[in-house]
């Protein structure tokens, strides 16, 4: 299965990159593929998590085809 | 309801004028417009700010605004809704947001708009970058509760 990760914002220049293709086989979680993703990092505090440009929790888990997305808290308005 | 995302700077003013004189049904059961804008201030924490850019995420910006004006639509008798938000580049003095809310009734209207507003504050995927004068860029970390003693 494939997916798509995405970074945004000041995620995205701490990883140093926007985007990543990841291919895995059996069930992981989101939380498994930011793990996958970025070897060397821990996941920083208060990471948003999106799955198809709705909110998830990190233990969801991801299917073939998913978009997902890791961002900090916003700050629009 | 009209979400709109543009890179443009804009008059917030003339796009309420605009949009409600377009307004062809309905019309005459307004009783109550409730508006917030937003504008970039040149100073934070302490700093003189220059400039700031805006990122968002293409896509699931516009599907959460929207969820969060849904779920303003669900509390409260809305007759209508119009929200405009900037991205990129931004000075100060610019208009950063606008939430504007068309009902029968003032208390829909206020309820109505805050909620937006504040759901927006906290939900909706947008990141601002500040350009101190001194050339130094940051991020803003958290959005505040909205009061200065806050």
């Amino acid at each position: 299965m494939s997916i798509k990760v995405r970074y945004f914002a000041s995620l995205k220049e701490r990883v140093g990159r926007s985007e990543d293709d990841l291919t895995f086989t059996g069930l992981i979680t989101v939380h498994e593929v930011w793990s996958q993703t970025n070897l060397d990092k821990p996941l920083p505090p208060n990471t948003l998590a999106a799955v198809n440009m709705d909110y998830v929790e990190l233990d969801t888990i991801v299917l073939d085809g998913d978009i997902v997305a890791f961002f900090p808290p916003v700050t629009g308005g | 309801m009209t979400i709109k995302i543009t890179a443009e700077a804009f008059d917030p003013y003339q796009e309420i004028q605009a949009y409600q004189q377009a307004k062809t049904d309905n019309i005459g059961a307004i009783g109550a417009t409730s508006i917030f804008i937003g504008t970039l201030r040149d100073f934070n924490d302490g700093d003189t700010v220059k400039g700031m850019t805006l990122e968002y995420y293409p896509g699931m910006t516009e599907k959460q605004l929207e969820l969060c004006i849904v779920e303003a639509q669900q509390q409260w008798q809305l007759i209508d809704s119009l929200v405009i938000h900037r991205v990129g580049d931004i000075l100060p003095a610019d208009t950063i947001v606008l939430v504007a809310v068309w009902s029968s009734h003032r208390g829909d209207a206020f309820d109505a708009s805050r909620y937006i507003m504040e759901a927006l504050k906290s939900k909706v995927p947008f990141w601002k970058k500040e350009l101190l004068v001194t050339e130094i860029e940051r991020w803003v970390t958290h959005n505040t509760n909205g009061y200065q003693a806050g």
